[in-house]
């Protein structure tokens, strides 16, 4: 264990992540299509905690509106990838010609990538004004934004086909492709985390005006982790929306945000790993609990689960399961730390 | 097409709406003012106080006022086992605790309601009295409308003379403006949080009651919007004020309701989106809403 950790950080990493796709090779070829779904789904949400943990757990910025950056993803990956012989039959704008022409459709790769930088734009120019807010006000107005986009993705009829949603989308969204994401996602993060901006973002959680009095200029880099964090909310909603193969304005609500809120909090806020752990945890719970649930008939047990788990932990382990090392351990010699 | 009766019409659906949002905003400001938090169960209790009137009343088919009684003290009680269960423990930890400990009472609430009723709404028959026509110049409304507007001035008065005059509303001010101070002067605080929660709570069973009956319509996850609201009235209002907390709420209602009224049809989808535009303006201009007093937002 101690040589373990006196490993350099990138050698441990790179031991992770093959250790993570050998066990995902194994799982892939021996495991049934039921619990495959239930893997992907882990990964995919696992994306979105991780992404949401940057604001939330790291910079100290509460914010409730990760359900509208996956809205914006979800919704500008499936207009760019889906097939052209489709487009008319579902109502769906062809693409301009600076996008490909009407001809066209985009790959995967690609969609997916210019999802995240429509949501990571939505999120400079939602984030410059909400911001400057501090605590419940930037909660409140992220929850705002949230319902905005999903009144919008219920109202451009044109774009998103309203209420009724995109059916049909083409399932491009595997096993690999979701947890490639990932490691990249938490790649990103950690290295963000052991940056000077990272520092800097952790000073900002700490004690904004004592980080401002360090030259730090708060606004920067909580933008700076807002956009990145919208980002990859943006990329798990592209990957949701070729997973799941349909997309309703609806889904992407309150209840996903609280969703993806509660997996931050179990697993354990502002630590890397604890966004997936509180992931596999909800979501599999949901699984096991799902047949209970519909076989007898007693609708809205899951969520109180999630509910009374989340008060639980709130009230006795505020901290999280992965939680209680702290970050700052790492970054400050041992003897200066008080 | 915007004849005078029609804006009579439309602003009398407002001030309706207003009144409910007040109601909301008051329960929420009290408690907002000590704790310092968005205490999105609020919006439960109005969805706790829909069904047990609606439990009482249909299902059981007792008295009116008995049913309205009822939900007055299941909310009350409620929101004084929400003090005690959920709050109390984080109390002067970080705020943001209390916040997202508020969202899991919500979910837990909505989802106890969603079990023991069925997850579709239920249509709402208040007694007949309540749902008579009348007809002033052509602004048609029910008397539910004068019921709602009339007891909602009431609660708002006494509550007003409550905080001005007695002892309990003195030491609640207090702690709003400190709770350490109120402390030192020998205020219990924890009592005064709990008669805040008690209050606010029946208050906000009694508007699911109006809610129902305005509407027509009851459902497990009809409380969200209306608490949310309620908040975006308190900030509007300008935190920290009582009177705000209330004129916030009659100033929502009516823009909400202009607004669908007056906007194009294609708009009437936009509502929600409406307010909390809304919302974020103010936020932006005027943080200290319309008589808050100055505080870092």
């Amino acid at each position: 264990m101690r040589r373990w950790a006196s490993l350099p950080g990138g050698v441990r990493f790179l031991i992770g992540v093959a250790a993570l796709f050998l066990a995902l090779f194994i799982a892939n070829s021996t495991l049934n299509r039921y619990v495959l779904h239930v893997i992907i789904l882990i990964g995919i949400y696992s994306v979105a905690t991780t992404s949401l943990n940057l604001t939330n757990g790291y910079t100290g910025l509460f914010s409730l509106g990760h359900a509208g950056f996956m809205a914006v993803g979800a919704y500008v990956a499936t207009l760019l990838t889906f097939p052209v012989r489709l487009r008319i039959a579902y109502n769906l704008p062809l693409l301009p010609s600076f996008l490909g022409g009407p001809e066209y459709h985009w790959p995967f790769l690609p969609a997916l990538i210019v999802g995240g930088a429509v949501a990571a734009i939505a999120a400079l120019l939602v984030g410059a004004p909400v911001l400057r807010l501090r605590g419940h006000y930037l909660s409140v107005a992220s929850l705002g934004f949230m319902v905005i986009i999903t009144t919008l993705a219920k109202g451009l009829k044109d774009l998103t086909r309203g209420a009724a949603g995109i059916q049909a989308i083409p399932r491009y969204t595997n096993i690999w492709w979701v947890y490639a994401w990932l490691v990249v996602t938490i790649y990103v993060i950690w290295r963000l985390l052991n940056s000077s901006y990272g520092r800097a973002m952790l000073a900002i959680r700490e004690s904004e005006t004592a980080a401002q009095s360090q030259g730090i200029h708060p606004m920067r880099y909580k933008l700076l982790s807002f956009v990145i964090g919208a980002f990859f909310a943006g990329i798990a909603g592209g990957l949701y929306a070729h997973f799941a193969r349909s997309i309703r304005p609806y889904e992407f609500s309150f209840y996903m945000t609280f969703h993806i809120v509660i997996m931050l909090i179990i697993g354990g806020a502002g630590t890397l790993l604890g966004p997936t752990l509180g992931a596999a945890i909800v979501v599999a719970l949901k699984y096991v609990l799902k047949p209970v649930e519909e076989g007898l008939g007693i609708y809205g047990l899951v969520e109180l689960i999630y509910a009374l788990m989340l008060i639980g932990v709130m009230l006795w382990r505020p901290e999280g399961i992965a939680g209680g090392v702290n970050p700052l351990r790492y970054l400050i010699p041992r003897k200066e730390r008080r | 097409m915007f004849t005078a009766t029609y804006v009579g019409q439309q602003l009398l659906n407002g001030v309706v709406l207003g009144s409910m949002y007040a109601l909301l905003a008051l329960g929420m400001t009290v408690v907002y003012g000590i704790l310092r938090l968005i205490n999105f169960a609020h919006g439960a209790l109005v969805t706790v106080g829909a069904f047990t009137f609606f439990g009482i009343f249909v299902v059981l088919g007792w008295p009116f006022a008995l049913a309205l009684a009822a939900a007055l003290v299941v909310g009350g009680i409620m929101g004084f086992l929400l003090d005690l269960v959920g709050y109390r423990k984080l109390r002067g930890g970080p705020e943001v605790s209390l916040l997202i400990t508020s969202l899991g009472i919500y979910i837990l609430l909505e989802n106890f309601i969603k079990l023991l009723a069925t997850p579709q709404p239920y249509a709402f028959r208040p007694p007949a009295f309540l749902v008579q026509l009348h007809n002033v110049g052509g602004v048609a409304f029910r008397t539910v409308d004068i019921f709602i507007v009339l007891v909602s001035v009431l609660i708002m008065t006494a509550f007003a003379l409550f905080v001005k005059h007695t002892k309990l509303g003195i030491a609640m001010r207090a702690t709003a403006e400190s709770v350490e101070a109120a402390q030192l002067v020998g205020i219990g605080v924890n009592q005064v949080v709990a008669v805040a929660f008690v209050l606010g709570s029946a208050v906000a069973a009694i508007t699911g009651f109006m809610w129902g009956a305005k509407y027509g319509q009851i459902s497990y996850d009809m409380g969200f919007m209306a608490g949310v609201k309620a908040f975006v009235a308190i900030v509007i209002g300008g935190i920290g004020s009582i009177p705000g907390a209330m004129i916030g709420g009659f100033v929502l209602g009516l823009v909400e309701t202009l607004a669908v009224g007056f906007l194009p049809p294609g708009f009437a989808e936009y509502r929600d989106a409406i307010v909390f535009t809304l919302l974020i303006l103010v936020l932006l201009f005027k943080p200290t809403g319309i008589m808050g007093r100055k505080e870092a937002v």
